[in-house]
């Protein structure tokens, strides 16, 4: 994987350096990232990138400086693969301070890192910057580092820290060496992750437990489809009833937009197990009208090519017709255990009937 | 003529009673005009006969509010005969012919005489010579009852060195210290106009203003010319037809009038259903009437031509402006000739950007104002060219006037300049000459336009060019750790291909403004 990447960085290099000895003006075509440029792919029932790219050539006294950025970041990545060292979005913004290229704000620089994401058409976990881990997991499963050097070799059992473990690259990244789980739970919030823990979901269910913490981290994604396709678990996500969770659960399954340069993140065989619009209802479930900007959401969402299928928009017309919104902790009110006593085994069979 | 004495007496007296209207209102204004009126006759004798002036201004307190002036000039001299009457009689002078001077009737010089003869009881000490063997003063002083030149003391003395000039001196009770401002600006004003003049001026504080000429170039002398179609009156046209010796109305019209040739003088008789071959001492005064009013009606005689004028020209009006305020650019003009009224005039135009010229607050604007030659310096609020400066949308032509700084200049040559009062500041606004006041400042803009427009491009092209030297060396380090490679690429290539592209982009340092 290293030497992959340092070979596609050093081919940037190289390309530039040709370009600059001919005396021509340097330019890097990168992948236009823009809205209008990510489309749905069907074959591999993801949202991708068009082939629309754009130019950034030292020509256009507009795109100088942006270029330079590029390839400071591309440098920066270089360094950090070849010396082993890792960084984040907020080390990298900092660090580029001590720099001639004036990143005006930390957006700025993380643009530039996604752009060199698609340049590269790799994760910026693979050339070592990484996000702030705030995903989870739990359950048994024994796993071996691959990586860093320092742990290679090195197992843990998922299930020996009652907190859950973070998901970070050396856990994403890890072999599987044994697994006593059928499925997978992938659960929006903490506070429900360690009722179910506490509950001992992972023993009634089987199911290896995964906390994102909201909006899955990419990490946490890589990790759910590994499961999914190397161990060929089934995955079940559990949201909020409201358009936020919906598509929280929906990145996980077919791709977010900001990503869609990239492979290898999405499970599309996933299924969202709840909170439906629908559920509000059947489970009758404490519930809070919905606000201006959910409303808005929705209707962003129904455009959404994603939310296409019978099922998505059905959802989707249930939440504008009832206009409400409830949250997974709104089964405490039925008792502290009723979402994994009643919820979890009835939604399990709808779901199984429905396929 | 009858009455001519009669009138010639009321006139001195007429003034004496009447001064303010000629600019001797209050000691301040008084020692402004009678500076300004004795430079101007000086400058005239110099200049309507192709002399490169040579004009010395020495003024010189004497305690009491009492001044003393002493304009030297190196001009054509004035002949011995005619002293007494140049400067003593009201109404006597060489300004009744159509030609572009500087004063009107050649009023000035004896009014001054008349005010320092009431406030100091001074006589007027005049030394001239035409260059001859002799130089002669006169010491001179006006009978207003009479309108009569008084010689008190006359001289008559050898001129081993053929000195060729004029010198007058005059007391009078005036007041400087208030007066400064003005006078001082007034020389300098005056060297803008006149970059072939010498202009020395010794103020009673002992400084020394001196404007040294910056060419020997010179427009030619204005010329005498008949009067226009447009410009006659009845009464005029009248003694025309006395003293002409023409047998018909044809060759009247040819023979006497300006720019009317043989098709125009044809055209016109035919348009106003008039017999070419008439007799003009035949007319009725009734066809004297008709031809009259139809010709101010024609609008087919060529307009009038601007040989009796003597414009500055385009070269010395921005030689005289760069001198003073070495600008970064400078747009001159001159429009083609016209007419009000038959009266010929020229307008010529300057618009000067940058240098030495200050930014003034937002609601003033710098314009310096030229009436055959003599700046003007009072009422601008009130003058045609403030009225055109507020009309002009300025913006169309990339000018701020409230950030950038710019001068305006106008310079209006006529046979008879529209002044508004007798006061000689300000210009009125006749629709024709606000009309060539409002072009040629709009065609000096279109050039500021251009310069600035170029400026920006050329600005554009640098900050483009130092981008990219900040940015090379920069793009070539990072090429080099990508690549893996030992030293950076050289980006000379680059440059040069870069710096060959302004270049062909019209990049040129400043304009040179002469």
């Amino acid at each position: 994987m290293e030497k992959e990447v340092l070979l596609k960085l050093t081919e940037v290099g190289r390309e530039i350096y040709r370009q600059i000895e001919r005396g021509e003006f340097p330019k890097i075509k990168v992948p236009n990232r823009s809205t209008s440029n990510v489309i749905f792919d069907e074959k591999s029932n993801q949202l991708i990138l068009g082939p629309e790219v754009i130019e950034k050539s030292a020509g256009n006294i507009k795109q100088i400086r942006p270029l330079a950025q590029l390839l400071w970041v591309a440098s920066f990545a270089k360094k950090l693969v070849e010396e082993k060292k890792s960084s984040t979005l907020r080390d990298l913004f900092y660090h580029s301070l001590n720099y001639e290229i004036r990143f005006k704000k930390q957006i700025e620089s993380n643009e530039t890192v996604t752009d060199l994401e698609a340049l590269l058409m790799e994760p910026r976990e693979v050339f070592n910057i990484f996000p702030k881990e705030r995903a989870s997991i739990f359950g048994k499963l024994i796993i071996e580092f691959t990586t860093p050097e320092t742990h290679k070799g090195i197992r843990t059992d998922l299930s020996s820290n009652p907190d859950g473990m973070m998901i970070g690259l050396s856990v994403a990244h890890a072999e599987f060496i044994s697994c006593k789980a059928d499925k997978v739970f992938v659960i929006e919030k903490n506070a429900v992750f360690r009722r179910f823990i506490e509950e001992r979901v992972y023993d009634k269910f089987n199911a290896i437990l995964i906390d994102t913490a909201g909006q899955a981290p990419r990490l946490a994604r890589l990790l759910i489809r590994r499961l999914n396709t190397e161990l060929g678990l089934p995955v079940y996500i559990l949201t909020d009833a409201d358009p936020w969770g919906m598509h929280i659960a929906m990145v996980i399954i077919k791709g977010s937009a900001n990503a869609a340069h990239l492979r290898d993140l999405t499970t599309p065989s996933a299924k969202w197990m709840g909170l439906w619009a629908t559920d509000i209802r059947r489970f009758n479930l404490p519930s809070f009208p919905l606000t201006k900007l959910d409303e808005e959401r929705i209707k962003v969402l129904e455009e959404d090519p994603r939310y296409k299928e019978f099922e998505w928009q059905a959802e989707l017309q249930e939440f504008k017709k009832i206009k409400r919104r409830a949250e997974l902790e709104s089964f405490s009110a039925h008792g502290l255990s009723a979402i994994v006593d009643k919820y979890l085994p009835k939604k399990m069979k709808m779901i199984s009937e429905m396929e | 003529m009858s009455g001519e004495k009669f009138r010639a007496i009321s006139v001195a007296d007429f003034f004496y009673k009447n001064r303010e209207i000629a600019g001797f209102d209050n000691p301040v204004r008084a020692t402004y005009t009678i500076v300004r009126e004795l430079v101007e006759n000086a400058l005239d004798a110099c200049e309507q006969y192709s002399i490169l002036p040579d004009v010395r201004v020495k003024l010189i307190s004497e305690g009491e509010s009492i001044y003393r002036l002493k304009v030297e000039d190196n001009g054509i001299g004035i002949p011995y005969e005619q002293v007494p009457y140049a400067f003593g009689q009201v109404l006597f002078g060489s300004k009744y012919t159509l030609r572009q001077s500087r004063g009107i009737f050649g009023l000035g010089g004896k009014m001054a005489v008349l005010y320092g003869q009431i406030t100091a009881h001074s006589e007027v000490k005049v030394t001239s010579s035409q260059g001859g063997y002799e130089k002669y003063t006169f010491e001179l002083s006006i009978n207003i009852q009479e309108n009569k030149p008084i010689i008190r003391r006359k001289e008559i003395k050898p001129n081993p060195s053929r000195w060729r000039g004029t010198i007058v001196e005059i007391k009078f009770e005036g007041d400087y210290a208030r007066a400064k401002p003005k006078i001082v600006e007034y020389f300098k004003q005056t060297s803008i106009i006149l970059p072939y003049a010498n202009l020395l001026f010794i103020d009673p504080d002992g400084i020394l203003y001196r404007f040294d000429r910056i060419t020997n170039i010179m427009p030619k002398p204005p010329q005498e010319v008949k009067p226009h179609p447009h410009g006659v009156d009845i009464e005029m046209v009248k003694r025309m037809i006395n003293a002409s010796r023409s047998s018909t109305l044809l060759d009247f019209l040819v023979n006497n009038f300006h720019r009317v040739g043989y098709a125009t003088a044809l055209n016109f008789l035919k348009s106003i259903k008039m017999d070419p071959k008439i007799d003009p001492r035949s007319l009725k005064p009734e066809e004297i009437v008709k031809i009259v009013n139809k010709m101010k009606e024609y609008n087919d005689f060529r307009p009038p031509d601007a040989q009796c004028l003597s414009c500055i020209g385009p070269d010395l009006l921005k030689m005289g402006i760069v001198r003073e305020f070495q600008p970064e650019f400078v747009a001159v003009t001159q429009r083609p000739p016209s007419a009000y009224s038959g009266h010929p005039f020229i307008v010529e135009a300057a618009i000067a950007y940058g240098g030495r010229i200050p930014l003034t607050p937002p609601d003033e604007i710098l314009v310096y104002r030229f009436a055959n030659k003599i700046p003007l310096l009072y009422d601008l609020h009130s003058d045609v060219t403030m009225k055109v400066i507020k009309k002009i949308n300025w913006r169309r032509y990339k000018m701020d006037l409230t950030t950038m700084p710019f001068a305006f200049f106008v310079h209006i040559c006529s046979t008879k300049i529209p002044y508004k009062t007798v006061g000689k500041e300000f210009i009125a606004d006749k629709p024709e000459v606000e009309h060539e006041i409002e072009w040629a400042f709009k065609t000096c803009a279109r050039q500021i336009r251009q310069y600035l427009s170029k400026k920006e491009k050329i600005n554009v092209m640098q900050k483009r060019l130092s981008i990219f030297e900040k940015y090379f060396p920069i793009l070539s380090q990072y090429a080099m750790e990508l690549s893996g490679e030992s030293k950076p690429p050289s980006y000379e290539k680059l440059l040069r291909r870069l710096q060959i592209h302004a270049k062909e982009n019209g990049e040129r340092s400043i304009i040179k403004t002469n």
